[in-house]
């Protein structure tokens, strides 16, 4: 059965249904649970913006709360999926990585061939992406190259409720640790979603708009910007096809190659900030692999190289949005060869 | 004979024999595994640095001589006495450290990685505190599976300070976790002495600050470390909460190899090593308990040969493929 629900359901759901068919799974977070013992209404919270609401009245201690120490709780996740015992461990914010950073840097990502490949940690770090909620420069960053950067770390960023339910029982299932980065400001966006578990691997990039003349290639809350783009496009006559690469780490590039092979042009996006992000890497092996296909240079659409502003004004121009989009198209279909 | 003579003879009459000679073995193994690399560093051919465990022995034997190969233990850089401790394979351990195949961790780990899930070491680490949160999750682990495990976390007093501790032991105690961790006070964090690192001079202060039971003890006294710690783990074992075990020791060897410790005074190697000798501690405590000087000859010579024969093996060893760059990581790009 399919039904219409959010992202942030769609989530809640893959939790709920791991939960119920792995008994050893764990989950642990900053209010996970929330509010339990203080003395009013228990399971209140679910995290910070709600996603495990419910899971602790369903399944009790096995939903821990956290002290507000990143560091220990995290690497404690990461002790524990290496004892066996498999963790989904909430960091609410992408920006509180620093705080725990040494423990997926050089503990999580390494462990595994350090120790010579013996070892597994069935581990995912939720943590939540992106600009738009006027949380500011600490609240809304886009980090997700510089786990993407990481070998030993998995680097996951959904865009549809569809494909975020997937995933998260994929990277649940998976016995390497996940970074599984949501995009909040999608949170409340609904779309199909079957109501049965199901997985989709990774390294697998989707197609979410078949188009002829130029290959916008792109994730997470960048999607719905270039599928509005593309449909703009396709008023004034331009075909775009837009590609959803859902999972960063590991990079499906084949089905980008053969996009760019058909369309000759390509518009990478990330709103993460300039230098060393998604867009760059694609462009980078794109004209490194197939130079002979580009019809035209490609073009690059991403955040500012500052901080994320507060002011709603700074930060919707902070943001690269469909115009932005709709602009390096353009330039692909008319800058010379 | 003084009190702490008599407690010490006291201590040791209540262990079996058996077991009092294999923690003589293992505490004589890392004593000549650390020796050696002592001396093979300086010929050269043991690639990149190491941090000796030597003097310190008593400490990780007396502790691990408590744990099977269920409980796990988090290490440091300094990590090859708590390996051994634990029954990491001494050939493997030797061939890991020189880069060869058939190293512990197929070469790809060195001295600082040292690890053995099947004897529940869970590496040692290159980053200062960082065994301890892992720890907490091995601690996580043993008391939801309720079997009575338990896990040990080693630090040394220097980098007990680190942020990732101190976060551990409030975990450890909100979550009444089965967790021992373990302050090895040399007195020195790296080439710092430890007024100068640490705002408490007794660590049982920082346990008690985190809720924490606690104790300390002559951590180069095998049979004090062994009677301290064994009450503790039980406690554990039991269903107790986390603890803190400090053990006050001496490092022989400097920070690194090839740290010549010119910060420490004249003499107190030389002292240490005349007057507070764990292992010849331990020689004098074992004579009193009916363990003849012929017994522990004949461990010393087995030690002997097998520390040998560890590095003939690892020298004879290929190195590893290079195919095994890529392997251990889920994609060849």
């Amino acid at each position: 059965m399919t039904r219409h629900i959010t992202l942030k359901s769609a989530i809640n759901e893959a939790l709920d249904q791991e939960m119920a068919r792995d008994p050893k799974l764990l989950i642990f977070g900053q209010d996970t649970a929330g509010g339990v013992e203080a003395g009013g209404v228990a399971d209140t919270w679910g995290g910070v913006l709600g996603v495990t609401k419910g899971l602790y009245t369903k399944y009790g201690d096995r939903v821990i709360d956290a002290p507000p120490t990143e560091m220990a709780y995290v690497g404690a996740a990461v002790g524990a999926a290496l004892a066996g015992v498999p963790v989904v461990a909430e960091v609410p914010f992408i920006d509180f990585m620093g705080v725990c950073l040494d423990q997926l840097l050089n503990q999580a990502a390494k462990i595994r061939y350090m120790f010579g490949g013996t070892a597994e940690i069935p581990l995912v770090i939720r943590t939540m992406v992106g600009a738009g909620i006027n949380g500011a420069a600490q609240h809304s960053q886009m980090l997700t190259s510089m786990f993407t950067h990481i070998p030993g770390l998995k680097v996951i960023c959904p865009s549809t409720p569809h494909d975020a339910k997937g995933l998260m029982i994929e990277a649940i299932r998976d016995k390497d640790p996940v970074i599984f980065c949501e995009p909040k400001f999608f949170y409340d966006v609904s779309g199909t979603v079957p109501a049965e578990p199901y997985t989709i691997p990774f390294g697998q990039a989707r197609v979410a708009k078949a188009g002829e003349d130029v290959s916008i290639v792109t994730y997470g809350p960048m999607v719905p910007r270039a599928l509005e783009a593309a449909s703009q496009l396709e008023q004034q006559g331009v075909s775009a096809e837009v590609i959803d690469l859902r999972t960063l780490s590991p990079l499906d590039l084949t089905t980008v190659l053969n996009s760019v092979r058909k369309t000759g042009r390509l518009v990478a996006a990330d709103e993460a900030h300039p230098r060393c992000n998604m867009a760059t890497d694609i462009i980078a092996q794109v004209t490194e692999q197939c130079f002979p296909s580009l019809k035209t240079a490609p073009q690059m659409v991403s955040a500012p190289h500052t901080p994320v502003p507060f002011s709603p004004v700074l930060e919707k121009a902070y943001i690269p949005g469909v115009e932005q989009i709709i602009t390096a198209v353009t330039k692909t279909m008319t800058s010379p060869s | 004979m003084s009190d702490s003579k008599k407690e010490q003879h006291n201590h040791s009459t209540s262990i079996p024999h058996d077991t009092v000679l294999s923690a003589y073995r293992r505490i004589k193994t890392i004593r000549a595994f650390e020796d050696r690399l002592h001396d093979d560093y300086k010929t050269g051919t043991v690639p990149g640095f190491a941090h000796l465990y030597a003097g310190q022995e008593a400490t990780a034997v007396g502790i691990c001589s408590h744990l099977t190969d269920q409980d796990q233990i988090a290490s440091t850089h300094r990590g090859h006495g708590h390996s051994i401790a634990k029954g990491v394979d001494v050939v493997a351990m030797m061939k890991e450290i020189y880069g060869r195949q058939g190293g512990i961790c197929h070469g790809k780990g060195g001295s600082m990685h040292i690890a053995d899930l099947n004897k529940g070491m869970l590496g040692a680490n290159g980053i200062l505190g960082a065994g301890a949160p892992l720890a907490c999750g091995a601690a996580l682990a043993d008391k939801l599976a309720g079997k009575g495990h338990v896990a040990i976390v080693f630090g040394g007093d220097g980098g007990v300070n680190e942020g990732a501790v101190l976060e551990s032991m409030n975990l450890a105690s909100v979550w009444k976790l089965p967790l021992m961790f373990v302050v090895e006070h040399n007195g020195y964090a790296q080439s710092t002495p430890q007024h100068r690192t640490t705002s408490v001079s007794n660590y049982e202060d920082r346990a008690k600050g985190f809720g924490m039971a606690s104790a300390t003890v002559d951590g180069l006294d095998f049979f004090a470390v062994y009677k301290t710690a064994g009450e503790l783990i039980q406690k554990m074992r039991a269903g107790h909460g986390p603890v803190l075990l400090e053990c006050r020791t001496t490092r022989f060897y400097g920070h690194f190899e090839g740290d010549s410790q010119v910060y420490r005074p004249t003499g107190e190697v030389e002292n240490a090593r005349k007057n507070h000798d764990c292992l010849k501690l331990f020689a004098e405590s074992a004579s009193k308990i009916g363990i003849s000087p012929k017994e522990l000859e004949q461990v010393d010579h087995e030690v002997a040969e097998l520390i040998d024969r560890a590095v003939q093996e690892a020298l004879k060893a290929p190195y590893p493929a290079l195919g095994e760059l890529h392997n251990g990581v889920y994609v060849s790009y």
